[in-house]
């Protein structure tokens, strides 16, 4: 058998092959990331959110893609900066933004923060403080639907730093001689860190390194493309369901926002930053694509934005009436 | 009873565990075609088949970060280091992941998952295929981590291991493997946490586990042809491990000796020996001595190796201090 390809995804997709409500889905989902982040934002500024943040405005088309073609069944393990992720795989505002609060109604119960988040109930494996520190663990759960005959499947988000983590090479290989059913989804979004990505990374194009593992790697270049990330992870995942073994989805996107919270931001130039929020920005994309293809009104992306702002603040309102955990609790869940 | 060796007791363990369990399945390099490097998974394949006993890849990182994550996917993995020494490979995904999964999601998924390693030092194996680390996972909450020293508590623990539902590091001493113990007959557990008198005294109480049990039995045979009766306390746990039985036994005795294979500077002796300080003074009529290997790496060469071993007369010439 020939060894797997890594293709650049180019073909543009037509917002007209979706019915309305798939596409209100998206952009529902797209979102309520961005007014979530930016709500975090602002009360991590304004000292109400301790801890460390860090936001995933500008890279919510990959997380709404991707997940677009999961269920609740199948798996994934996220990243630091992994707040997208979450509500894309269909978490709970009202309890994430609790836990990011510290809030005894959270999801960890106060106990994790923004950086360790999980909902098992939604197959959100959780978060990871430790960068790379997911590929493996994906990888069982990857390993556990396979031994229990599941059809389900698995998948690991990381960055284009995360890449260079040898945990990547021992989980890429792992997966690929097993033939598990693992998607790996690298968000390429220029930067880990203050390191630019070209000074760090040996490869223009990180999907080059599924190629050493024997599987398909698709590279989407227009990561800000909601549907083109759909289109994309759904030729993979359907790849992955038919038993094929992992596959490799690499989506270049852009982080507008600073590494955290609070970051100087001195590795790069605002008119740089700023080039990509007019002309890359995945919501403004979408808008632009529906209203100009006359599906939606002006007017109805405002009745969405309304809806989804009302969301918000619920979630704003329930994080920060609820309680604090209690001093007596440090001990609980430590041990079963 | 039975006489078997520590090595066909762990079998056992495996066996019934994975036939009680479909959940539960192990996973290590050369485990399955090879048995183990030391034999201590023969014949699995044959009962449970490849896909139960899995070969790995030379990827420890992988092993144990597949290991969590199966658990968190209903499964109950046992993971084989192949040698204690490489667990500092994975360390991030056993000290940030693994210990730390249920705490930090709020006890939202427990991760059953054993990690088996064998450690200590056999036929001059070396700096990097020698060593005891159990003192780092002392250090580390969310594991439990257990340490036995014969064949009916390989057996026991490691089948409550596999039934725990907190992740557990199982150190095996790799020269435990074909010494033979009596096991009792039928199902067979030991409760994690509870340490096992080796043997009754009155004088002296030595703390000790794992292989230095056995060096400790020869030294206190020794102290009672003069006459001496020393109390051995067996661990078989360090996290969490058995205050007060050791705090019982100094009561009675007065005097008490922690010994160790692993280097002693930063042991869990000295874990034992502060608690004692910390709760135990008023029962002590000696200083406290603690013996362990010196603070260097495990030497090659016979004499070296020598020098470094802690042995029954380390221990004999330590406690003598005291009396
Ligand atoms: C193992 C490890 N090393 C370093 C860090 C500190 N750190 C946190 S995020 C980050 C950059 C990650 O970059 P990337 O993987 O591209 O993800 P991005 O932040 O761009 O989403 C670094 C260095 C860490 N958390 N874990
Ligand atoms: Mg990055």
């Amino acid at each position: 058998m020939e060894a797997p390809k890594i293709t650049k995804f180019a073909s543009a997709v037509s917002v007209r092959e979706y019915g309305k409500d798939r596409l209100e889905y998206f952009y529902e989902t797209m979102l309520k990331i961005r007014k979530f982040e930016k709500t975090v934002e602002e009360k991590f500024l304004g000292g109400e959110i301790p801890g460390f943040v860090h936001l995933y405005i500008g890279e919510e088309a990959v997380a709404t893609g991707v997940m677009s073609n999961m269920s609740h069944k199948d798996y994934i393990e996220s990243t630091h900066r992994g707040h997208g992720h979450t509500i894309a795989k269909g978490a709970d505002l009202n309890i994430m933004m609790a836990e990011i609060f510290g809030k005894k109604t959270g999801y960890c119960k106060g106990k994790g923060g923004s950086m360790h988040i999980a909902s098992f109930e939604i197959g959100m494996l959780g978060a990871n403080g430790v960068v790379g520190g997911g590929y493996n663990l994906a990888a069982g759960a990857a390993l556990a639907q396979k031994m229990q005959g599941k059809k389900d499947i698995s998948a690991v988000f990381f960055g284009d730093g995360a890449s260079n983590r040898g945990t990547f090479h021992e989980a890429a290989n792992f997966a690929s001689v097993w033939k598990l059913p693992l998607l790996f989804v690298c968000e390429m979004n220029e930067y880990a860190s203050t390191t630019p990505y070209r000074t760090a990374t040996s490869v223009a194009d990180i999907a080059q390194r599924a190629y050493g593992y024997d599987m398909p790697g698709v590279i989407v270049e227009d990561g800000n493309d909601v549907l083109s990330v759909h289109e994309a992870a759904k030729k993979l995942i359907e790849y992955i369901r038919a038993g094929n073994g992992p596959a490799f989805l690499e989506c270049k996107t852009y982080r507008v926002k600073g590494h955290f919270v609070g970051d100087p931001e001195k590795y790069r130039t605002r008119e740089e930053v700023q080039r990509n929020i007019d002309t890359r920005d995945p919501l403004m994309l979408f808008e632009k694509k529906v209203t100009e293809a006359g599906i939606f009104a002006h007017n109805e992306l405002t009745a969405i934005q309304a809806r989804v702002d009302g969301q918000i603040a619920d979630a704003l309102k329930f994080a920060k009436e609820s309680p604090e955990p209690d001093a007596s609790e440090l001990f609980k869940d430590l041990y079963v | 009873m039975k006489n078997i060796t520590f090595s066909q007791a762990t079998l056992e363990a495996m066996e019934e565990e994975m036939n009680r369990d479909q959940s539960v399945f192990v996973m290590g390099e050369d485990i399955a075609r090879q048995g183990g490097i030391f034999g201590q998974f023969k014949g699995l394949p044959d009962k449970f088949g490849f896909e139960r006993i899995k070969d790995t890849p030379i990827s420890e990182t992988a092993i144990i970060g597949s290991a969590v994550g199966a658990a968190l996917a209903g499964m109950r993995p046992v993971a084989d280091m192949h040698f204690a020494d490489f667990i500092g490979v994975c360390m991030d995904e056993i000290f940030n992941q693994m210990a730390k999964v249920h705490y930090m999601f709020g006890g939202q998924k427990t991760v059953p998952v054993v990690v088996r390693a064998p450690d200590g030092i056999v036929n001059q194996a070396a700096a990097q295929h020698s060593q005891c680390v159990e003192a780092w996972f002392g250090h580390i909450p969310g594991l439990k981590v257990v340490i036995p020293s014969n064949a009916a508590d390989a057996k026991g623990l490691l089948k409550s291991a596999i039934r725990d539902d907190n992740p557990v590091i199982y150190f095996e001493h790799k020269g435990l493997f074909p010494i033979k113990g009596d096991v009792p007959e039928g199902e067979h557990l030991v409760e994690i946490g509870k340490a096992r008198v080796d043997r009754e005294g009155v004088d002296l109480t030595i703390v000790t586990w794992s292989m230095m049990t056995h060096h400790a039995a020869k030294a206190a045979d020794k102290l009672a042809s003069e006459g001496i009766k020393a109390e051995i306390i067996d661990l078989r746990s360090i996290s969490p491990w058995d205050k007060e039985a050791v705090l019982k036994s100094v009561a009675k005795t007065g005097r008490l000796c922690v010994a160790h294979e692993a280097v002693k500077q930063g042991g869990f002796g000295a874990e034992v020996v502060a608690t004692v300080a910390e709760e135990g003074m008023d029962y002590l009529d000696a200083p406290i001595v603690r013996v362990g290997a010196p603070f260097c790496p495990v030497p090659f060469a016979r004499p070296l190796e020598q020098a470094y071993r802690v042995t029954a007369d380390t221990i004999y010439n330590a406690v003598k201090k005291i009396l």
